[in-house]
């Protein structure tokens, strides 16, 4: 069997949870992704206050898990993409 | 049915005639509504220079699909083109096309409002208005679309 030297880092699964921020939430933050480890985070606040532990979602935030609109309350899981951003104005 | 975000300058009529052209609806239709928005040069009482506007890859295609399709359920539509900009834009260029056939005008016509004002509430687009070369300010919330 041949020796892989790296393999040992590849043996346990990452749990991550994909964040994206757009528009003034992008700005105000200072960047537009991050990803963060999943261990213990069950819900869509869990993730906000993960990622953002000393600022308090802004008022109006819109929520979207895996791009299907949803609220803080719903649940997370290892693997979903998880965006904030303020009421949208397209069109 | 057809959505398609660009981030070049588009020519909505040219969209609408080429679309038009390809769909194998010859003698079915009956009605074509169209809605174009186009920037304006001033909002909110202050003149507007330029805007840039931002989406989410993905899940805008997405909510667009599913606006569609509820309007879908809703009327007897035979096809839709959807055309939006991203990207900066100036004033008086087009922002968005919104094209639907159907067989009978009052089909297109609410189908089409349908389309519009779901696109305006539901699809992750962000506007960013330059108002001059020091000041910006991210748009809020869209209107309701009437002038009073």
């Amino acid at each position: 069997m041949r020796y892989y030297p790296f393999f040992h880092r590849y043996r346990f699964k990452i749990m991550s949870i994909k964040i994206h921020y757009f528009a003034s939430l992008k700005e105000i933050l200072g960047h537009g992704s991050a990803e963060i480890d999943a261990t213990g985070i069950a819900t869509v606040s869990g993730v906000w206050h993960t990622a953002n532990p000393h600022r308090i979602i802004p008022p109006n935030t819109l929520v979207a898990v895996n791009m299907t609109y949803t609220d803080i309350h719903a649940h997370v899981k290892d693997g979903d993409e998880v965006a904030f951003f303020p009421p949208v104005t397209g069109g | 049915m057809h959505i398609e975000i660009v981030t070049h300058d588009f020519d909505p009529w040219q969209s609408l005639q080429h679309y038009q052209n390809r769909l194998a609806l010859n003698g079915k239709f009956g009605a074509t509504n169209v809605f174009v928005g186009t920037m304006r040069d001033f909002n909110e009482g202050e003149t507007v220079q330029s805007m840039l506007l931002e989406h989410y890859s993905g899940m805008t295609e997405k909510q667009l699909g599913l606006i569609v399709a509820e309007a879908t359920t809703q009327w007897a539509v035979m096809d839709v083109l959807i055309v939006h900009k991203v990207g900066t834009v100036f004033p008086q260029q087009p922002i968005v096309l919104v094209a639907v056939w159907t067989a009978q005008r009052g089909d297109a016509f609410d189908a089409c409002r349908h389309i519009i004002e779901g696109l305006k509430s539901k699809a992750p687009f962000w506007k960013k208005e330059q108002l001059s070369a020091e000041k910006s300010r991210w748009v809020e919330k869209n209107s309701d679309g009437y002038a009073l």
